[in-house]
Order: structure tokens, then C-alpha cells, then sequence
């Protein structure tokens, strides 16, 4: 390992595995004035892109009719956790489809075999 | 003045203390050994010659050998000068003189272009690219006709670009890390991955 890479594997956080597809809940940390406190993002991952500590990830969710997407960088301080509610069936890395998708369309199947054990 | 002789290794984004990203140039930098150092009385005016980088001894050719004999230390690859003061032949500079925060200039030899025309080299504009222009990246007019009957001195013209000592001011160190050698400065530097840097801080 080189040390432009130790430099980077400073900052790695153990953020619990999960794909594109998935339903998470990331708690971001937001400051307010002098005051701290937990901002929930939660949605559907539809990207993810970068290694090291560039690497990010996109959520959407849809927001009283309106798509938010939000980039996150994976190792951000601001990141408290991301949590997995649901691991979802996909056969494509990058789900820019799901922007033009509508009701029963925009949906995501589970994956099979989380359900079963479930 | 502070100064250390570094190498560049790459560049990397990491995360400043209040949360945010910050793009960081890595660059090993020290420990450099004081080879010689020159006083009013002896060389006229006041420097010390550091070295940075360890040699084989039998790499290194005969009479730059004997500067490192003269000064009883180990060989090194590269040498410089600085107007630095109160330092002996075989101590050492290090990192741990720069802090977290300090603003700094670093020199380096940039990345070699190649010949170019002048739109690269010298921001002209060039010409339309379409319509059935044919006057697409040329120079243009280099000048007037009767006076001066000549073309300028410095008038820009294409030729070889980069490959030339360039100083970047004012560039701030974001982190320093004295069990590594390394010191971490926001934005770019000067050069290609492996390029020899000069640090220097005003005091």
C-alpha cells in the first residue's frame, strides 16, 4: 500500500455493507448554530461511484410528490450510520431509470432469499 | 525562512475537522540532512545546503562524492540551497517544523506539454471552429507593417511548453504528519507523481 492510500485509509469508516437497490436510512448530522443533531435521509440507493475517500452515494426518495436525491460521500464525518431496511432485486448498477418511473413502476422488488429467512 | 525538500506522491480528497472535504496533495517531505553551511565570512552570504532522498554511496559520482566525505554524512540524490539560519552540518529538517494551518510556497518542475500552439500556450482565442472558417487555432497577426518592420521582442509565439520551475504561493498545509515524513497541502502542486518539491515558509 502506498501512502497516498494509508493517507486515505485514515479517514475509512465501518459503514455496514449495502447495494444499489437497497432502502436505507442515513442519519446525517446536521449543525445548527451551536447545537447538534441527527437528520434522517431515508430512501432508495440509486448509485454508487468513487473509491477511496471520494467514493459517494446517491439516495432518492420521493419527497410529497417531488424526487430528492441526495449524494453522500461514504466516509463523511457527518454520517452517523446508514441503516438497511430493505435489500431490493436489481440487475443494474446505476438505477437513473427509477427518475421517469411512476407509482407501481418506481418499486423495487425485495430480494427473494432476506425474505425467506425472514 | 523554513524550508524542506519533499516528493510529490499524488493527490487525494480527505476530510478537514469541521466535516468537510478538502482536495490534498500528498508529498513526503524530509528528513534532510544539512550537508554545509555557508557562512558571511567564508561564501559572502549566509545558507545551509540540505539533502534529501538516501544514495548508495558507490552510485554517486566522484566529486559530488567528496562534498559528502567533506561533510561526513550519507550520500543524497537531490541538493538544494536555503536561507535558513542556526543549523549544523548533520542535523536534520523535518516536518515537524511546518504546523497545520501555515501558508506556504512550492516549487517545482511542472509537467512537460510538449510543443504547442499558441492557443494553449498563450491563451490566445483562436478562430471560429465551423461555418467554413480556416481559421481555426492559428496565431493571427504578429504584428504591424511598415513600424516597426520587425516582430516584436516576447511576442508569443508556439513552441515548448512546460518542463520549467514553476512556484505556487500561498498554499495552505492541512495536515502534517511527522511519523510518516508527510505533509498534506490543500490543492495542487507543481509536477508529476515523483517530482522533487521545495517548501519554504515566510517567517
Amino acid at each position: 500500500m502506498n501512502l497516498v492510500q494509508a493517507v486515505e485509509e485514515g479517514f475509512r469508516k465501518d459503514i455496514i455493507g449495502f447495494n444499489v437497490g437497497d432502502t436505507v436510512r442515513v442519519s446525517v448530522k446536521v449543525v445548527e448554530g451551536d447545537k447538534e443533531r441527527i437528520q434522517p435521509f431515508e430512501g432508495v440507493v440509486i448509485a454508487r461511484r468513487g473509491s477511496g475517500t471520494r467514493e459517494t452515494f446517491m439516495v432518492r426518495k420521493v419527497s410529497f410528490g417531488i424526487g430528492v436525491e441526495r449524494i453522500f460521500p461514504l466516509w463523511a464525518p457527518a454520517i452517523e450510520k446508514v441503516e438497511v431496511l430493505k435489500k431490493g432485486r436489481v440487475r443494474r448498477a446505476k438505477l437513473y431509470y427509477l427518475r421517469s418511473k411512476k407509482g407501481k413502476a418506481a418499486k423495487i422488488k425485495e430480494k427473494e432469499r432476506e425474505r425467506e429467512r425472514e | 525562512m523554513i524550508a524542506i525538500l519533499g516528493k510529490k506522491l499524488g493527490m487525494t480528497q480527505i476530510f478537514t475537522e469541521d466535516g468537510k472535504t478538502c482536495p490534498a496533495t500528498v508529498i513526503e517531505a524530509g528528513p534532510c540532512c544539512v550537508i554545509q553551511v555557508k557562512t558571511l565570512d567564508n561564501d559572502g552570504y549566509e545558507a545551509v545546503k540540505v539533502g534529501f532522498l538516501e544514495r548508495e554511496e558507490k552510485k554517486v559520482k566522484k566529486p559530488l562524492a567528496g562534498v559528502f566525505k567533506k561533510a561526513g554524512t550519507r550520500a543524497y540524490v537531490v541538493l538544494r540551497e536555503f536561507p535558513m539560519g542556526g543549523l549544523k552540518v548533520g542535523e536534520f529538517v523535518t516536518v515537524e517544523r511546518f504546523l497545520k494551518g501555515d501558508k506556504v510556497k512550492v516549487a517545482g518542475i511542472s509537467k512537460g506539454k510538449g510543443f504547442q500552439g499558441v492557443m494553449k500556450r498563450h491563451n490566445y482565442s483562436g478562430g471560429p471552429g465551423s461555418h467554413g472558417s480556416m481559421f481555426n487555432r492559428a496565431p493571427g497577426s504578429i504584428g504591424a507593417s511598415s513600424f516597426p518592420s520587425r516582430v516584436w521582442k516576447n511576442k508569443g509565439m508556439p513552441g515548448h511548453m512546460g518542463s520549467v520551475k514553476i512556484t505556487v504561493r500561498n498554499l495552505e498545509i492541512v495536515d502534517v504528519r511527522p511519523d510518516q515524513n508527510l505533509l498534506l497541502i490543500r490543492g495542487a502542486v507543481p509536477g508529476a507523481k515523483g517530482t522533487y518539491l521545495e517548501i519554504r515558509r515566510e517567517i
